[in-house]
């Protein structure tokens, strides 16, 4: 199979998701909760981003055991994480059958320059971004599916935001650029001058954009898919809250319903407290995930 | 019965003009999955597409697509916006194109499901019958109802374990059923609407649901094609 039909695949299977809340699960009964709440994925992982960031230290891949537990728990589709530009972790997780792979900067990154050349698995990938350039760089090198970075394990939306704001923001200008800027415009970006032509001519992303990073209530999930989501990643929200199961099901339906304020008036009424979270302000520079990537 | 009589009544607008009644009303499920493809798919077969997420939205539609997605997800949603009921109802009767997931919730069995499906196509499913996302695939499938084969998209597939009784198989892959249709119901194992190629979208409005859909202009895409128009949109780097 040629590597457009692959990509097509891989893409297929992200559009298959829109819509959709994907939720992190350390354990097989966290999957199955997620599942019966209607979760469209799950992201199967040892630590949520909260307690990464609590524990501090070195950040890997999930161990396989645990992860094939999970896959085994539930039919949905089963997504796992690896290091920025750790080929080999990600050449486990497809051995492993896993159906997504994010190489996600929630991990301790591997490589302080390259993240992996995506084209070469058959495996989809999805990569975390903060703004236009870097977007098209990961779908450069093969992801099939863009995520906000956010700030993950916070709680708090507001970098997810700004990430959305920042992507469509670009998008949006590149929309209104005549032929002839296109060029010196990729430059700006640091993004591939084709894929920079493709998106002023479209309009949107070449692929399925989805948010992470600090969703916690339903309301969250709605405003990321007014913002322009099609689906959104719920880390830490979720099975860091005193009510899972119910707040799951709760921000499934928001993202079905993000548009019609009177249901998510109805979802989000009774949850128990939420995660408490914290101002990104707090954190110092140097511990903000957002700023692994490159 | 009624709607597709006046969905014959809608035929034959003279040549290049606007039929001078509104154009067919399409739905398209639009809870979790694809649905934007279908959308993409349906509209420029001249068709008003109607997005579908709460039970209001079903009246006065001609058809409805049930797309792809995930299908624990999708039974879910239908519970918890009390769309089941009239969507059940809607799919007895009227035309309903399934595919991947909509085929699944269409049919009369299918494992493992946390729900049952609607029960209107006579059709054992099972779910990720091929494997997991590395097994997807795609391939040429033999089709019955179009002038030559057509590129069938596989994400995560289900496979069509039992055929009911009078349920005609309308596409095949190396021999295999992909896909079936029983009167006005179509399910599909694939996914049509993830390749440029509409000819099955105007089979279902045409053949299957009655309506009056203009005719294509210029050659028929071949399968694997990706040719201009709004198709290159969506085509991958």
């Amino acid at each position: 199979m040629n590597q457009q039909e692959q990509f097509r695949l891989k893409v297929g299977l992200a559009e298959m998701l829109k819509g959709g809340v994907i939720m992190d699960v350390t354990a097989p009964e966290q999957a199955q909760i997620a599942e019966r709440a209607g979760a469209a994925a799950v992201m199967a992982l040892e630590r949520i981003p909260a307690d990464i960031r609590r524990d501090g230290g070195v950040a890997r891949m999930s161990d396989p055991a645990m992860i094939k537990r999970i896959q085994d728990a539930v039919s949905i589709p089963v997504m796992a994480k690896c290091r920025i530009g750790h080929i080999a972790e990600a050449q486990i997780l497809e051995t492993l059958e896993i159906d997504f792979i994010d190489e996600s900067e929630v991990l301790t990154p591997a490589d302080e320059e390259n993240h992996i050349d995506k084209h070469g698995f058959k495996v989809p990938f999805v990569c975390g971004c903060r703004d236009l350039g870097e977007a098209l760089r990961r779908v450069g090198e093969g992801a099939a599916m863009i995520r906000t970075k956010g700030e993950a394990g916070t709680g708090n939306v507001v970098e997810a935001v700004r990430h959305m704001r920042s992507v469509t923001r670009s998008i949006r200008m590149l929309t209104q650029l005549g032929d002839g800027e296109l060029m010196a415009e990729s430059k700006r970006l640091g993004a591939p001058y084709e894929l920079v032509k493709q998106v002023a001519r479209t309009g949107k992303l070449p692929v399925p954009n989805f948010a992470a990073g600090g969703v916690a209530t339903p309301a969250d999930a709605a405003l990321m898919m007014i913002l322009g989501a099609e689906s959104v990643f719920v880390g830490s929200g979720i099975f860091k809250s005193d009510d899972p199961e119910p707040r799951a099901r709760a921000i499934v339906q928001a993202v079905a319903n993000y548009n019609r304020p009177e249901i998510l008036a109805q979802v989000s009424a009774g949850l128990s407290v939420g995660m408490k979270g914290f101002d990104v302000r707090e954190i110092p520079d140097e511990q903000l995930l957002a700023k692994r990537g490159w | 019965m009624k709607r597709p009589d006046e969905g014959g009544a809608r035929r034959a607008p003279s040549p290049g003009t606007r039929p001078p009644r509104r154009a067919p009303r399409v739905g398209v499920l639009s809870l979790q999955g694809d649905f934007d493809r279908h959308r993409a798919s349906l509209e420029p077969l001249g068709v008003e597409v109607v997005r579908v997420t709460l039970p209001r939205d079903l009246a006065a539609l001609d058809a409805i697509v049930l797309p792809g997605g995930e299908s624990t997800t999708l039974l879910r949603l239908l519970e918890a916006t009390g769309l089941r009921d009239p969507i059940h109802a809607f799919v007895r009767e009227r035309p309903a194109l399934g595919t991947c997931a909509g085929l699944i919730l269409l049919a009369r069995e299918c494992r493992p499901l946390p729900a049952p499906p609607l029960e209107v196509l006579d059709v054992a499913v099972e779910r990720n019958a091929y494997g997991r996302q590395i097994d997807s695939f795609s391939a040429e499938v033999e089709t019955s109802v179009l002038d030559g084969p057509f590129l069938g998209v596989f994400i995560r597939a289900p496979r069509i374990r039992r055929l009911g009784e009078g349920i005609e198989v309308i596409a095949r892959h190396r021999g295999e059923p992909v896909g079936v249709r029983s009167g006005r119901t179509v399910g599909l194992c694939f996914h049509p609407e993830l390749t440029s190629d509409s000819r099955l979208h105007r089979w279902f409005l045409g053949e299957v649901a009655g309506l009056d859909v203009p005719p294509a202009r210029g050659p028929a895409p071949a399968a694997a094609a990706s040719p201009g128009g709004r198709g290159t949109g969506e085509d991958h780097p």
